[in-house]
């Protein structure tokens, strides 16, 4: 398989890279770039716990080539908070047990975090549908709506 | 308890690294020269392989090794041990490692195929080639409980592996005195569990000492130690399991898996670390499912609505093999009779082997069957009755003065059952005060006014937790002053590292931040049994509150020694002893730890044993009984046969709350792991027992745009068999989640509507059971 080269912006930095066609940006991101935020739940497009932001939509790395971020900007959870800093959305999902164990969570921030930026004051039923592409199966949802409720009523303020 | 942390619903410790993306899962783990399998998996159900054809595989790009069974054969041999033994069982019904010669069901791992990556090895392990004579399956449980049928295994006479009988009283008896006596039949679908992430192995092998390493994402991982090391017949202590971050398990991942073995087989015999990552495909079709049973009961009942008896047989889907022996149909038969009195109890369980992947416990563990049994009864008896259903139960339930309760059904150790604590009328009072059944008939008027069929279901239960034999826990105290908790219990989400550093900051006087929290690594603490059965609070928790009562003793003493004070005059606060009221006369926990560690030629005071440090262990002798009421309110658009779960109450009690915030959170993800099994899991099979659901698009789990907020009002009952008090809280959610929604149905369906012994139920049934009533009615 030959390599292809691309380039694009990942998490705020430039970055170039030689991809195999076939390789998804899920993989890419995991274990060509060792970014182990971003996980792998189903790889048909439908757990999104893979999901990432793609110039500002959120996209299932599972189902987009890596060779296709050529001039993209990419954001991963890596792109949020850090554990003393963590971003408003990411501590509304502590103080609301947002997540369990944890393997959706990357997924249900990014979705959400590209969803607020558009829906800056959403209803409950808006951030349900918002993640009805995510599966989690620890939480029942609840902790993770709240979240997104509380972080965009504190972004108002 | 109290104090500052034990009850208070404190965010978790483990959230800052999992929100970041610093959580550590087996996927995660790179090793220097690792490479990476794939398995060739049966795409048929049941048949003979002639042979294996390697040679294409093996000149693929990438591909370094691919092994059968028979490549093991120099370093272990024959089929895999068994998880529990039952008596029953003459010869275990496991796996080997991989596939000998027979292969019973769709996705049974064949060969391993090891390549420099995944990718090589999943597209090499397409291109081996397998020569197979194919035999007959069989699928269907109730066709494989026939004389006549296939065999699941071409060597066993029939497919029946076990027949349990279980019960108390003279059944015949209350039967025959009985007003009433009522037969149901009973559909419980089979389901998948579909923890997010798949299961994954990284095995190691130490070049200079042999020995294997071992990082799984199992919910058991001390056995899979054991079962490896006496498969391989080495000694344990050259088998180190650890489990890293793990992405949930909720039953599946307790067991102890042919791949497990496969991997640490192959590199042990390749001598290179090897890495396992299922995807959800293999998922499918390779991990254990749940719930599949067909039931016969029959209920003798009162005018009063009083149930009295149960008798019954089941038919219960064992799938392939048994890896986990009988303990699915002996938690069935143990959940009986649920929160309710009955004089006498006749079950027969017959356990039949299919030419499916094997089910075992899941989230409940047929808990959740039982409920639904019950429960559904308990409606039924008050439509026969013309009674509340309410009512049904409040006269047939186990009173909170008859506490503690002894059954008539016996443990597997054959100790009598024994309800410890509770109320369950008082459940179900308060949960039926919080839903506002009283004023369900405005709501429902109101929604028929839209159009739509509004019903309020309810359901009670009971769940046996804290299983024994035990869990253990080491506490260190460093020259620092940190506190170091090391246990065996393994976590999947459920915050065991905030809930165990609550009860150790507690007893020992720091803060949340001063506790680590090491949990499931054979290297840090030498024994664990499983994260199963709702048990890890009551085993786990309680041994965190016996070494840490041990570890404040020795601090105690050291000081009393050193400040020449009673020991009763002393307390630990903020990091330190002290004399009570006395803050300025103390001495620091790190000042004790480091005089304990010694220094050259001065004794320790009262001739101490060094280290403040302790382990103890928590046996669980008698297990711990939690009990919930649920109520929910369903709306059906009668038009498409859309069910919607619009509200959803429930009233529950575990004994002592560690953590709400935590406990909240295991409930509602198990409510909606219910509702899913009510309306939505559906795993179908073909008559030759070829899955037809392996993609999430076809297998529908729940997501949060069908989900409804659910409401969570806590009891809080003591249990008297443990020091902390606690009873489990892990599938409590579940186990009547399904019961509920499935009443709540029915009731707004009306009462020319049909009685549902089935779940899961889809639209297209709901609108032909609406048709045939109108039909009836017109």
């Amino acid at each position: 398989m030959t390599e292809r080269s691309v380039a694009f912006t990942l998490n705020g930095e430039q970055r170039e890279a030689k991809i195999d066609p076939r390789m998804h940006l899920g993989d890419f991101l995991r274990h060509s770039l060792g970014l182990t935020g971003t996980h792998i739940g189903c790889e048909h497009g439908v757990c999104g716990a893979c999901t990432v932001i793609v110039d500002g939509a959120p996209v299932r790395s599972c189902l987009m080539l890596a060779v296709q971020v050529d001039g993209c900007r990419v954001e991963t959870v890596e792109s949020l908070g850090k554990p003393g800093e963590l971003s408003p959305l990411q501590q509304a999902f502590a103080a609301n047990h947002g997540l369990q164990c944890g393997f959706c969570t990357p997924g249900m921030l990014m979705t959400l975090e590209a969803f607020l930026r558009t829906t800056p004051a959403p209803t409950e039923q808006d951030v349900r549908a918002a993640i009805s592409g995510n599966i989690c199966r620890c939480t029942g949802y609840q902790g993770i709506v709240q979240s997104a409720l509380d972080t965009a009523k504190a972004n108002q303020k | 308890m109290s104090g500052r942390f034990f009850g208070a619903a404190v965010t978790r410790v483990e959230d800052a690294r999992l929100l970041t993306g610093k959580g550590h899962y087996v996927d995660d783990i790179e090793l220097a020269g690792m490479l990476h399998a794939a398995f060739v998996r049966a795409s048929f159900a049941h048949g003979r392989i002639r042979s294996i054809d390697k040679s294409d595989a093996l000149a693929m790009p990438g591909v370094v090794a691919i092994y059968t069974m028979d490549d093991f054969a120099d370093i272990a041999q024959g089929p895999m041990p068994p998880m529990a033994q039952h008596p029953l069982l003459k010869t275990p019904i496991t796996y080997h490692p991989l596939s000998d010669t027979e292969v019973r069901h769709v996705g049974e791992a064949i060969a391993i195929v090891l390549a420099d990556s995944r990718a090589n090895a999943e597209d090499a392990a397409a291109a081996v080639m397998l020569d197979v004579e194919y035999l007959p399956a069989v699928s269907d449980v109730v066709l494989a409980h026939e004389a006549n049928s296939p065999t699941t295994h071409s060597q066993h006479a029939s497919n029946i592996a076990a027949t349990m009988t279980a019960g108390f009283g003279d059944c015949d008896k209350v039967f025959a005195k009985a007003d009433h006596v009522l037969t149901e039949q009973f559909d419980i679908h089979r389901g998948g569990c579909h923890a997010m992430e798949c299961r994954g192995v990284v095995a190691n092998i130490d070049l200079l000492t042999d020995a294997l390493t071992i990082s799984t994402s199992s919910q058991s991982p001390y056995m899979v130690r054991r079962h490896l090391a006496a498969y391989l017949e080495r000694d344990e202590n050259d088998v180190r399991v650890m489990t890293p971050d793990v992405g949930g398990g909720f039953g599946p991942k307790a067991n102890v898996y042919a791949e497990e073995f496969a991997v640490a087989l192959s590199a042990i015999k390749i001598r290179r670390p090897v890495k396992w990552i299922e995807d959800r495909q293999e998922h499918f079709v390779a991990t254990t499912q749940q719930r599949g049973q067909v039931w016969s009961l029959d209920v003798a009942f009162d005018n009063d609505g009083r149930m009295r008896a149960i008798r019954g047989h089941c038919i219960h889907d064992n799938g392939a093999y048994a890896p986990y022996g009988l303990i699915l149909p002996a938690t069935a038969i143990a959940s009986f009779p649920g929160p309710y009195a009955l004089e006498a109890l006749d079950l027969t369980i017959d356990v039949v082997l299919t030419n499916l992947v094997p089910t075992s416990p899941v989230r409940g563990a047929c808990r959740p069957n039982v409920a639904f049994l019950l429960e559904r009864l308990a409606d039924r008896i008050a439509r026969h009755l013309s009674m509340d259903r309410q009512e049904v139960r409040r006269r047939s339930f186990v009173k909170a003065e008859q506490m503690p309760y002894i059954t008539g059904l016996k443990t597997r150790d054959g100790s009598p059952i024994s309800y410890d604590s509770g109320d369950y009328t008082g459940a179900l009072n308060l949960v039926l005060d919080k839903i506002a059944a009283k004023d369900f008939e405005a709501r429902r008027n109101e929604a028929k006014r839209r159009g739509k069929l509004r019903g309020l279901g309810i359901a009670s239960c009971v769940e046996d937790t804290g299983l024994g034999p035990f869990e253990g826990a080491s506490i260190r105290v460093t020259p620092a002053g940190k506190v170091i908790v090391a246990t065996g219990a393994s976590s999947q989400g459920q915050g065991h590292r905030t809930a165990f550093a609550q009860i150790a900051a507690d007893a020992l006087g720091v803060e949340l931040e001063d506790v680590t929290v090491e949990t499931a690594d054979s290297a840090k603490f030498p024994l664990g049994i499983s994260t199963i059965a709702s048990r890890i609070a009551v085993t786990a928790g309680s041994s965190v509150q016996l070494a840490a009562d041990k570890v404040r003793a020795k601090a105690i003493t050291f000081a009393s020694h050193q400040l020449e004070v009673g020991a009763h005059d002393l307390e630990l606060e903020g990091g330190a002893v002290q004399v009570k009221g006395v803050p300025e006369m103390k001495i620091k926990l790190s000042e004790i730890a480091r005089a304990l560690a010694g220094t050259t030629g001065v004794p320790l005071p009262g001739n101490m044993e060094p280290d403040l440090a302790a382990t103890a262990y928590f046996n669980s002798n008698a297990l711990t009984f939690a009990y919930g009421a649920n109520a929910c309110e369903v709306e059906i658009d009668p038009e498409t046969g859309d069910v919607r779960v619009v509200r959803y109450v429930v009233v529950h009690d575990c004994g002592k709350l560690i953590n709400p915030l935590i406990v909240d959170g295991q409930i509602r993800g198990g409510v909606v792991h219910g509702i899913g099994n009510a309306l939505f899991e559906r795993m179908i099979y073909d008559e030759q027992g070829q899955p037809l659901t392996t993609t999430y698009g076809d297998y529908l789990l729940p997501m949060a745009s069908e989900m409804p907020p659910i409401e969570i009002h806590h009891m809080e009952t003591p249990s008297p068999r443990n020091p902390i008090g606690v009873k489990g809280a892990g599938e409590g959610g579940t186990i009547p989640a399904a019961a509920c929604v499935i009443s709540a149905v029915e009731d707004a369906l009306g009462p020319n509507g049909p009685f549902i012994p089935v779940h899961p139920i889809s639209p297209h049934q709901i609108v032909t059971w609406l048709k045939g009533k109108t039909a009836a009615s017109g």
